[in-house]
């Protein structure tokens, strides 16, 4: 240990590295390491209590972002083989999907994932260890390395970037024992089958799972999309609903037992009748929220403060924590976006500040998002009650649609939940304070708006661009009717 | 005659309506005067139904008159104009019957056991979208009425400058005449008509989207025929376009050489530096066509089902007699002359779409231009139309969107060492687990060398281009800067937030590939 540690500090001027330690965080160690700084990750992935566990990349990477888009891709395909017929295609209905097809393509491209980070980091020489770390004091970090040796690590400055972990109601009996997570799901050998979510944020996993025809059901105690605009998400779950998946709402589960056949009973309570109901299911998942990794870390041998209610670290508007030389990006600080790109954008600011001579700071408003539920849900800026709240009513005008994509016509879907809103204050030139797209693609609708939105876009200004036809997004530019004309917005003609 | 042009005119009090006719163009309606109408619509296409409509809105009393001439082939629609019935609806329609073909490719990758190849149904795909236009054309009816917008299906000419007159189902002539006339009679396809047999035995746009049956193996010499090409080819049919120069004429060339080269890789035969000669029919049915090989001088026939001439279009001028209102054309294209406020050379004669010369030729265009313009006769506005920096996408088999300058336009404007170019070739996420090639997706964004690196033009070649596209245009409306695009925040994972993640400049003539996550 104490050799290993010398080692690293340096043994006279040749060895004299002045590292960064990364925990966590692949991105930002590759900055720094095209700065010409010596640089150290170190990741380690804790088995989920399922016995999960995945390589370099993170959540995003691994069970987040990249496996549940090429899910819900598979689910959207299913929707798209039924529009088939329509359009010429001579395809037999129905068609059966394979889990196991599916997992293995996506399982193998994320491994492809891994690997491409090991490559990168090695082409960038950034040192790379597999190990757990924990702070043994504010400059140095410990962690055992396969075989039992112990490593110790020691840098000028460090980042945490831990990230979180699915959080699991331990109060409930049996949900530790026989319920998984988004841990879990993407790397599943066989089909989960029935499955029941308590959810604030399952929405893309019980989607997809319908998408590809599984029997799903949601619980919900209270609202779901915590945070996201209330009269979108009500619509994406009045369209999940319209569309075979089972909502129980303002219920709570008390219970989870394993029957004797092998399935599984979950026992809940409604909370309006405050009566009892069981059911049963061939898969339980937890989507209640996440925690973040920073229980094993040690930080207080470092002096790194963190929420009393959330646990999460605590840093000011540079990504510095409480100690001046350590600091944290992405799901594990406090009051940040759980997303990849503001983490990516945040430490790539930061190892410019550090060693780009840069003092550019991360902004966090205006960040564009999009829920991949089986009718897309993108947004950027604020939510129609945040702007309420924060300008009043009188100051605020929605502009709204209810669109019907062209495709959707020779298919003969329903388009009711088809809808786009732009929340603007109501002074000329009306400042666009947000946009909210329900449709297809709305990830890609939404990406340019948010530029229009951070170049300080007015209503006036997303008049007089012209749309680009036939397309849903062109719907956001043609928008005219406000909310508060009381005229019906459904768009007709073309 | 005389009549009829009384009557219309006014009979006392009660029916003295101004009228202005709209020779096209439902939209507008307005008081009677003197004249029938306030507003005179020649042409019930995009533009000229966002003329009448907006007009009838601010209370006017309009007309429109449109009427389709039958093409070569006997082909006809209704209402609504070349977007509607043999333009971007048709069109995109089966540019997704297609798309759906290769993603019934790539199923299987995702675990959906459907057996493949599966077979593709011409009539049943055609008869489905021509019900969906029908049901447009009907629309458009509909939305006339409730407005009270009177409409015409007469082809109208004109008798005076603010007169036109047309001959209905029966022989009954129409005269009416307005304060005010917008021409919005749009355009049709150039047939070759030098070349011997086009025009009896070839088939254009106006016809494809119309075509009972099967299309079967096709020949295209074409400019602007590579959606067609490419949707035939994805709904499985042989398909070769003959090209005699550059394609996509007028955009970015090295965006358009990638359009070809995807499509190319992926089933359409293309024939370059070739130009067609004659076209016969041969006993056993197929078509014959000659052509000559420009670089070696030989000539070569093939045989095809059918011969589908894009090789541009022709405004709808002839018949209008706008000689007769004192209208002047461009002499080369015989397209309408206008200025910015779209006002021809008679003062109270407008002009919108895709008539006008020197307008671009899109639906959105021509809408938003008869608005303003409308809202400037009507509305008090003075707002004039501003056509910089127009998105527009080009629905191909891998899409094309784009917005402001192409590289060498941005280069001859401000010179090379003032332009700078961020590019990435990037691989859509979902093409991974499906094996597909994604060797032509690529982005590039055209700005100002000097900072804050203002945006000139942005090019996206990809899925879902028109989506990623349109938002990028407010982008640009707005003056964005490269600066600001590097702070925009991308959304996880999406084409689009390859836009916003260019670091790569050609300039430094490093690797564009993106690479991770």
């Amino acid at each position: 240990m104490a050799a290993m540690a010398v080692a690293l500090r340096g043994l006279g001027g040749r060895f004299r590295w002045r590292t960064q330690a990364v925990v966590g965080g692949v991105r930002g160690a590759a900055r720094a390491a095209q700065l010409g700084r010596k640089v150290a990750v170190v990741d380690y992935v804790e088995p989920s209590p399922q016995g999960t566990r995945w390589g370099l990349g993170g959540t995003c990477v691994n069970v987040g972002c990249i496996p549940k888009k090429l899910m819900h891709q598979a689910a959207l395909l299913g929707g798209l083989i039924q529009d088939a017929p329509n359009y010429g295609w001579e395809v037999a209905q129905p068609v059966p999907h394979d889990w196991r097809k599916m997992a293995e393509a996506v399982q193998n491209h994320v491994k492809s994932l891994n690997w491409g980070h090991r490559v990168q980091l090695q082409d960038r020489k950034v040192k790379y260890f597999n190990i757990k770390a924990s702070f043994v004091d504010e400059h140095t970090v410990c962690g055992v390395a396969k075989g039992g040796k112990e490593i110790l690590l020691s840098a000028d400055h460090i980042i945490i970037a831990t990230g979180g972990r699915p959080r699991y109601p331990t109060h409930i009996e049996g949900a530790l024992e026989y319920g998984i997570t988004s841990d879990d799901i993407f790397w599943l050998k066989e089909s989960p089958g029935k499955t029941w979510h308590p959810t604030d944020v399952a929405l893309e996993c019980a989607g997809f799972l319908t998408g590809i025809g599984l029997d799903t059901t949601i619980m919900m105690r209270s609202i779901p999309l915590r945070g996201f605009d209330q009269q979108m998400s009500s619509m994406v779950i009045e369209h999940m609903a319209s569309h075979g998946t089972r909502f129980l709402r303002g219920c709570a589960p008390s219970r989870v037992r394993r029957l004797p056949v092998g399935q599984l009973q979950v026992t809940w309570e409604d909370r309006t009748t405050g009566k009892e109901d069981t059911g049963t299911f061939d898969t339980v998942l937890w989507a209640i929220g996440r925690v973040p990794d920073t229980r094993s870390l040690n930080l207080e041998k470092a002096g790194v403060d963190t929420s009393p209610d959330t646990q999460k670290i605590l840093v000011d508007s540079r990504e510095a924590t409480s100690v001046p030389h350590i600091y944290a990006v992405g799901d594990v600080v406090e009051g940040r976006p759980e997303l990849t790109p503001t983490a990516i954008m945040a430490g790539r600011l930061l190892v410019q500040r550090l060693f780009g001579g840069s003092s550019d700071l991360m902004d966090y408003d205006n960040v564009p998002t999009t829920v991949f539920t089986p009718l897309e849900y993108g947004c950027v800026g604020l939510s129609e009650e945040e702007a309420v709240a924060r300008h009043g009513q009188e100051h605020v005008e929605v502009y709204h649609a209810h669109y019907k994509p062209l495709e959707f016509t020779v298919a003969g879907r329903d388009a009711s939940q088809c809808y786009v809103k732009m929340v603007c204050l109501r002074e000329p030139p009306q400042l666009v304070l947000g946009l909210h797209f329900l449709g297809p693609n709305a990830g890609e609708v939404t990406q340019g708006f948010a530029l229009g939105i951070k170049c300080g876009a007015s209503y006036a200004q997303v008049m007089r661009t012209v749309g680009i036809h036939p397309t849903c997004s062109e719907e956001v530019v043609k928008l005219r009717i406000s909310k508060r004309s009381g005229l019906d917005p459904t768009v007709t003609g073309c």
